[in-house]
């Protein structure tokens, strides 16, 4: 059933995005990738060791999939800033995942600089994909600053304590105008599949794959997580009842 | 030889421009999926073999990594 993605002008088949950071070896790497389905990964962008260059994993990605570079780790807009122009520069790409971290401890975006931020790399002509708060006025403003989509987090970053707050994520899916893309705190598969029941229009997973018992089976249970959330959300949940109400016919009981 | 800051370390390096100081390096920069920015700027890689570097600049050399 055809269900297209459309982020930032481009349509993907895939609404589970997969982070490349911490895998026990390249080789999982790989395969976890192909089995989330994912066609949108993250990078990271750092400087290089000047005692050893060589080609690392991520330039072999490259081909296969959609990078999309992070600013993970800078604390200021101007640091964001540079990052992004030179995550431009690495990959040729405008697209980017900003993130502009306020507090070292929980990695809670600074929302202030992050829609400042924000807006001064709009101008410059990037897609910004911003990992922020969940709540419904800074993605309102971040929408309105011209971001291609909005990443309010589950809960704190390599946390896997899933969605702590259902009803903020469920608001500002109901109210964004752009896509939202819920980004961190993810720990297993149902905590992606209740995000995209929540009208999420897609996921960002990363650690709860990365740092799983088995990586490979959790790429795919992801997969199969997001897919399965999806098509519940496409399908409509019914009402809750504080009663039992019988699914099998009240007629024809034996003994009546 | 010019004193600069790179990638965070003040280094004394015998370069004029930006190419130079990837060769002195040992950094190829013909590899793909490098940045460089100096001074705050990023220096586009057509760039690189006119790119004069001055005492003093601060040079930053990234390329992509695992990430989340």
């Amino acid at each position: 059933m055809a269900d297209p993605f459309v982020i930032a002008g481009t349509t993907l088949k895939s609404r589970l995005f997969v982070g490349t950071a911490g895998y026990p070896n390249q080789q999982v790497l790989l395969d976890c990738l192909e089995a989330s389905g994912a066609e949108i990964v993250t990078v990271s962008i750092r400087r290089i060791s000047l005692e050893g260059y060589a080609e690392s994993l991520v330039d072999l990605l490259g081909g296969r999939y959609r990078l999309l570079p992070n600013t993970a780790g800078c604390a200021t807009v101007r640091d964001a800033v540079l990052t992004a122009e030179l995550a431009r520069e690495a990959l040729d790409t405008i697209w980017l995942k900003l993130e502009l971290i306020g507090d070292r401890e929980t990695l809670y975006p600074d929302v202030e600089q992050l829609v400042r931020a924000a807006e001064e790399l709009v101008r410059k002509g990037f897609m910004v994909l911003p990992y922020c708060n969940e709540d419904p006025v800074t993605c309102q403003k971040l929408a309105d600053v011209g971001c291609a989509a909005v990443m309010p987090l589950g809960s704190l970053i390599g946390s896997g304590m899933g969605i702590a707050n259902p009803a903020a994520i469920e608001l500002i899916c109901a109210r964004s105008p752009v896509p939202v893309v819920l980004d961190a705190g993810i720990g297993t598969a149902s905590d992606a599949a209740l995000a995209m029941e929540l009208g999420c229009d897609a996921v960002l997973a990363n650690t709860a794959i990365a740092k799983s018992h088995d990586p490979l089976r959790m790429a795919a249970a992801m997969r199969a997580g997001v897919e399965g959330g999806r098509l519940a959300r496409l399908a409509g949940r019914i009402p809750k009842r504080r009663f039992a109400e019988p699914s099998s016919p009240q007629l024809g009981l034996v003994g009546t | 030889m010019t004193l600069m800051r790179i990638n965070g370390v003040d280094e004394e390096i015998a370069a004029t421009t930006v190419a130079e100081l990837l060769v002195a390096r040992g950094v190829d920069p013909a590899a793909r999926f490098l940045a460089i920015a100096v001074n705050g700027a990023v220096v586009r890689r057509a760039e690189w073999p006119s790119k004069e570097l001055l005492p003093g600049d601060t040079v930053e050399i990234v390329r992509p990594l695992q990430g989340g």
